[in-house]
């Protein structure tokens, strides 16, 4: 399956990589948040669990707040804010 | 932990109780298959442990240029770190079974491919196998990848002969080898018997001159080889990728963001968020240390040196070198075996591959049932599917043409490096680094370069796909 990165509402994002192997989660989470602004939240779904560590790593150095996990049948659903500046 | 999934404990039941029945029913059949169930059960835990701490070397550098995470670099410094004083133990007390590898600019060469490889390939050799253990198929097809390369690389001749050197050439022929390997035809034989065998072959412990077996490990080996320049790594990582995120969080709790004892606390923080990778790197420094004392007691114990010599007490010949050997690392290893299997079923399928040094001279290419080193990858998959099961992460996942394209892709290079490096991220550099082998660091320094350019061109695909598939028009960077 293909990668998917839509916008669901006005400053709301889904970006889909469930199936994708490492690193393609954690680069695609990474290119979604830079195409984003500042307090847009991105859900993200993924199934590769070393990108779990990864991605919450990647947000706690960027200062973007993780604020929904969930984990299902080895499916990840992760939700970001991606922070404000300053 | 989650509560563990009924259909994970049965799992977790099924392989445990299989490898344990395999080891019980050959040890009744005879003893001398204790040696191959030393290897099943330190395989299993290094899969135990590699999937806890999701520990790959790939991952390392890779996330490290890719999206700035330090988190793998750090715990495998730190693990090498602490295999390394384990180690030091094992060798000042004459119990290792590590033999030190020829260093030189190929080495660099061979781990720059390798490295390029890894990140393509989604995972590192040992990382591949444990995640193979996670259901993954593109991990699947990474071993597969690296197994069928290099059992193509070692044998290539033919046209390839015309790329070699005359000096290698005549090196080669000047070894005296056994009639039974053509030197003549073969590339990798004349790499190997003209180029690599005349490199100096050194480690640190023997650099530093110093008599005592012990000063020599820990001083030259550990302090020199290892703790020292992993140090330097951590504090460019620190530097580089750290320190930023860091004094901009102590801003923010309005605590001090300058001077030396914050630096520290930084560097010490970076450290101590590789927790998870450091706790498994600890374990894995543990094991990988009481495997060479285990292998070399029960080498004692049978009087023997390799395990060629059991086979052949055993009824065994077919697949023995032509110095009655085969692959017997007596540690941790990855991609040798990876190599034999396939080799094998060539070799059954008529091709013959044993007038080669790879096979013929050193390996050999035993049925994989009485191969140990391939005990030891078989049930380093188990090992990480009982710990991926254990945590509710085990999942099949087929890979799709994409992901297949670059698992094929990835593996084979990393075939060809690990083939040129006389080993992969585990054989060449983890263990040889931890044993104080300067050959170790040039390998990582290739390794670490091949990750750098494998993420320079996997961000660019990525980059290209997404702009493809995202269904909205994004906020350039520049109107924000």
């Amino acid at each position: 399956m293909a990668m998917k990165f839509e916008k669901k509402a006005e400053g709301s994002f889904l970006l889909d990589v469930t199936g994708y192997v490492c690193p393609h989660p954690q680069l695609y989470t990474k290119k979604a948040l830079e195409k984003m602004q500042e307090g847009d939240t991105l859900e993200i779904l993924f199934d590769n669990p070393s990108s779990a560590e990864s991605i919450a790593a990647m947000c706690d150095t960027a200062g973007n707040e993780i604020i929904e996990r969930v984990m299902e049948k080895g499916t990840y659903r992760w939700k970001i804010k991606k922070a404000e500046a300053g | 932990m989650d509560a563990i999934e009924r259909r994970n404990q049965a799992g977790v039941f099924v392989i445990v109780g299989f490898l344990s029945l395999i080891s019980v029913a050959t040890y009744l059949w005879n003893e001398y298959y204790i040696y191959l169930s030393a290897y099943l059960w330190f395989g299993f835990i290094y899969g135990m442990c590699l999937q806890y701490g999701r520990f790959c070397f790939s991952s390392a550098f890779r996330d490290l240029f890719a999206v700035g995470v330090p988190r793998m670099a750090v715990g495998i410094m730190i693990a090498m770190v602490l295999f390394g004083f384990v180690s030091a133990f094992v060798t000042a007390t004459g119990m290792s079974t590590f033999h030190a590898a020829p260093y030189g600019s190929h080495a660099v060469i061979a781990g720059l491919i390798f490295g390029v490889g890894m990140v393509f390939a989604g995972g590192c050799a040992s990382g591949s196998l444990y995640k193979t253990g996670e259901g993954n198929g593109s991990a699947m097809l990474v071993v597969l990848s690296i197994s069928v390369t290099q059992a193509i690389f070692v044998d290539i001749g033919g046209w390839f002969n015309k790329l070699v050197p005359r000096s290698w050439y005549d090196s080669a022929m000047a070894k005296g080898l056994p009639a039974k390997i053509n030197v003549a035809d073969g590339w990798m034989d004349q790499y190997l018997a003209g180029y690599v065998w005349d490199q100096p072959v050194t480690t640190f412990g023997e650099l530093s001159k110093i008599s005592n077996p012990f000063l020599a490990a820990y001083v030259g080996n550990v302090l020199v080889g290892i703790a020292l320049p992993a140090a330097l790594i951590l504090a460019w990582i620190y530097v580089v990728w750290a320190r930023k995120a860091f004094l901009k969080k102590r801003t923010k709790e309005g605590r001090a963001a300058k001077g030396i004892a914050t630096e520290f606390a930084g560097y010490w923080n970076m450290i101590r968020a590789s927790k998870r990778t450091a706790v498994a790197g600890l374990f894995l420094g543990i094991a990988a240390g009481l495997h060479m004392l285990v292998m070399k007691g029960l080498q004692v114990k049978f009087g023997v040196q390799n395990f060629g010599e059991l086979m052949t007490r055993m009824g065994f010949t077919f697949g023995l070198s032509a110095q009655g050997t085969v692959f017997d690392p007596g540690y941790w290893y990855v991609t040798t075996q990876e190599a034999q299997w396939v080799g094998w079923v060539f070799n059954r399928l008529g091709w013959n591959n044993m007038d080669n040094i790879f096979f013929g001279l050193n390996n050999g290419i035993p049925n994989p049932l009485i191969n140990p080193a391939d005990w030891m990858s078989l049930a380093l998959i188990g090992g990480a599917a009982v710990m991926a099961l254990l945590h509710n992460e085990f999942k099949w996942k087929a890979p799709t043409r994409e992901l297949a394209m670059w698992a094929i892709l990835g593996g084979a290079l990393m075939g060809i490096g690990s083939r040129l490096g006389l080993g992969c991220n585990i054989g060449a550099f983890f263990v040889r680094v931890s044993e104080g082998d300067v050959s170790g660091w040039l390998f990582g320094i290739g390794m670490i370069g091949g990750a750098y350019l494998g993420v320079k061109l996997l961000s660019w695909w990525t980059e290209r796909k997404m702009a493809k598939e995202a269904a909205f028009e994004a906020v350039p960077q520049t109107q924000r």
